[in-house]
């Protein structure tokens, strides 16, 4: 395992105001990492410090086992896709890609060689004389990315790429990330507030809050596993039961949540009898059932409020453990939503994870 | 189409006032360059043979050219150190930019004078320092002229340039300098060529008003060194020559506007920098 960047203990103080709490990240070679946190959370501040914009207050920052804390933005030599893509206005397209090898002092042939394979490989072959404001947003994104990479950087930092777009845009814009990122082979290092995001692109999602980072994994292992209350509620949407436990089982623990007795699996950590815990149940992994079927946790409730999103529905459902948001696939489901209707829903003793309370703000 | 002609109504105090005012006694003066002494062409002739016409013509340019690169110089330095200032530091570098402005110009160029002439405050310090025996030459010449000019027009190059400067998005100048260019390249490649768009307008700003000025060159030419509004006053105040002072006045217009005409088409470029 070779990290191609690591920050140690880096952090960034305005004054008295903490911007970034010593960050400790190691980056492997090849990975997509995404720093996902809501604004203010620290994620650009960390981005810039990487990219040598923004000085650290404390830490180093390591590339290839190298020391480059010191290191000037230009002799770093990071690509980078800037929100808003600060495309330069004034130059074709050919000129915008050309201008990293330019400033190398590349040779005219070798340039529009590069210039080529980089139009290429983001599919504008043929586009090299517009101007940026003839394009798209889709299309000015893609010559940033090709000018990020046409001089074959290290590491290549993307900040928020993608915000600029509609919605559709970017889920394409998304694939295509992710292919290049595929074909080029280099480390990237994404910064978003969208979750979805985070979750299609990256090999590696680092949560940040209030300039610290939470949890850090692989997409899958960060939402069925969260840690925390926070990580939860950002990554997805959650419910949440606040309950002691009251019973011990070999794997299991039983929680008393509102006067009902819930089956949870407990690996790993095992809470003494009498703790307080924090479940945190996702609105899908809650089904609906029949009369005669049975599951390890059974709550009834009545629908409060209902909407149908294509794919599937959600509800929000009145229970004894207060208000549960259920997703239900809507192809052939066996019921009609309607406001008042009863159900009985249930979800097996593995589908909650134990989280800690770290007061979601 | 009424309601169009309603608004158009309104404009036509405005219109009557500039064409009564304005309009007629151009056109009168424009009769007059082509009427006296003799109807003809006979004083535009003089623009070919006339030594000390083509004089005042050739003074006049070269001076008003050395005014406008000078200006444009200072004002960009000005400019730029503006734009990169901080929010408090910039109102106090526009407070002393647009000071000038509001003095009046006789006392701007008195006073001039006095730091220049010959007893003059500069003359007197480097004599008294030593570093010349003889007092300079710096005013009542071209050089004098031109530094009242400069003055004076640094302000109305600051201000195109600055609004031009400012458009500059910030970030274009932090993703060059990440793409590995060092801080001149940043400034010779993005900076300059984004900010062009007001260093045009501002030329041309300046280069027109400095065709025209009539009271700086008169006090710090000293009657040595004509430029053309001061002579076509000679001409017609002085000398009483009508026709040869309203065919320079009507050259004067004629170049202006062709100027302008030439930088409507400039303003297009503009836009193709992405600046508009």
């Amino acid at each position: 395992m070779s990290a191609a960047l690591e920050l140690r203990g880096l952090a960034k103080r305005y004054g008295s105001f903490v911007a970034v709490e010593g960050a400790d990240l190691a980056v492997e070679r090849g990975s997509f990492l995404t720093l996902l946190g809501p604004s203010g959370s620290g994620k650009t501040t960390i981005l810039m410090m990487i990219a040598g914009f923004t000085e650290p207050s404390a830490g180093q920052l390591l590339l290839d086992g190298q020391d480059i804390t010191a290191l000037a933005p230009e002799k770093r030599a990071f690509g980078m896709v800037f929100q808003g893509y600060a495309l330069f206005p004034h130059m074709s397209v050919a000129e915008n890609i050309a201008f990293p090898l330019r400033v190398r002092g590349q040779g005219r042939a070798e340039r529009d060689e590069k210039v080529r394979a980089a139009l290429d490989l983001v599919q504008l072959t043929g586009f090299a004389d517009r101007l940026p404001k003839q394009l798209s947003g889709g299309q000015q994104q893609r010559v940033a990315l090709a000018r990020a990479l046409v001089f074959d950087p290290a590491l290549l930092l993307l900040d928020e790429p993608l915000s600029a777009l509609d919605k559709k845009l970017r889920a394409e814009l998304q694939e295509e990330l992710r292919a290049l990122h595929r074909r080029v082979g280099r480390t990237f290092i994404n910064v978003t507030h969208d979750q979805e995001e985070a979750l299609s692109l990256s090999d590696e999602v680092a949560i940040l809050n209030h300039g610290r980072i939470i949890q850090k994994g692989a997409p899958a292992a960060l939402y069925e596993q969260p840690r925390s209350r926070f990580v939860a509620d950002f990554l997805g949407k959650s419910n949440f039961f606040r309950g002691a436990v009251g019973e011990l089982g070999g794997g299991w623990l039983g929680v008393q949540v509102a006067g009902l007795r819930l089956r949870q699996a407990a690996e790993g950590s095992r809470p003494g009898l009498g703790a307080e815990i924090l479940l945190s149940l996702r609105p899908e992994k809650i089904a609906l059932l029949g009369p005669g079927d049975a599951a390890e946790n059974v709550v009834e409730g009545v629908i409060s409020a209902w909407s149908y999103l294509g794919a599937g529905f959600s509800l929000v459902v009145q229970t004894a453990l207060g208000v549960l948001r259920v997703h239900l696939p809507a192809w052939r489901a066996p019921f009609v939503p309607e406001i008042g209707a009863a159900l009985r829903l249930g979800w097996a003793a593995d589908a909650a994870t134990i989280v800690d309370d770290d007061d979601a703000a | 189409m009424r309601r169009e002609a309603g608004w158009y109504a309104l404009l036509l105090p405005a219109f009557l006032l500039l064409s009564v005012f304005y309009v007629t006694p151009i056109l009168q003066v424009l009769a007059i360059s082509f009427l006296e002494p003799t109807p003809g062409f006979s004083n535009y002739e003089r623009i070919a043979t006339n030594l000390s016409v083509q004089r005042v013509i050739v003074t006049t340019l070269r001076i008003c050219s050395i005014t406008t690169v000078l200006a444009l110089l200072l004002g960009y330095a000005l400019s730029y150190t503006i734009t990169l200032a901080s929010e408090r530091a910039r109102r106090w570098w526009l407070l002393c930019v647009l000071v000038p402005l509001w003095i009046s110009v006789l006392v701007r160029a008195f006073a001039w004078v006095t730091l220049l002439r010959r007893q003059g405050l500069i003359n007197q310090t480097l004599q008294g320092a030593g570093v010349i025996s003889e007092p300079l030459e710096l005013v009542w010449n071209e050089f004098g002229i031109i530094v009242g000019m400069v003055h004076y027009m640094v302000p109305y190059a600051v201000l195109p340039m600055l609004a031009s400067m400012r458009e500059i998005e910030p970030r274009l100048l932090a993703a060059a300098r990440g793409m590995g260019a060092s801080r001149g390249q940043v400034f010779a490649r993005v900076f300059l060529p984004l900010s062009m768009p007001g260093v045009v307008a501002a030329g041309v700003l300046v280069f027109i008003f400095s065709l025209g000025f009539y009271i700086t060159p008169a006090i710090l030419g000293g009657g040595k060194t004509l430029m053309v509004a001061e002579w076509i006053s000679l001409q017609i105040l002085d000398l009483i020559r009508w026709g040869l002072g309203t065919m320079m006045a009507t050259l004067l217009v004629v170049t202006i506007l062709v100027t302008l005409a030439l930088f409507s088409r400039v303003v297009n470029m503009r836009r193709l920098f992405g600046g508009a």
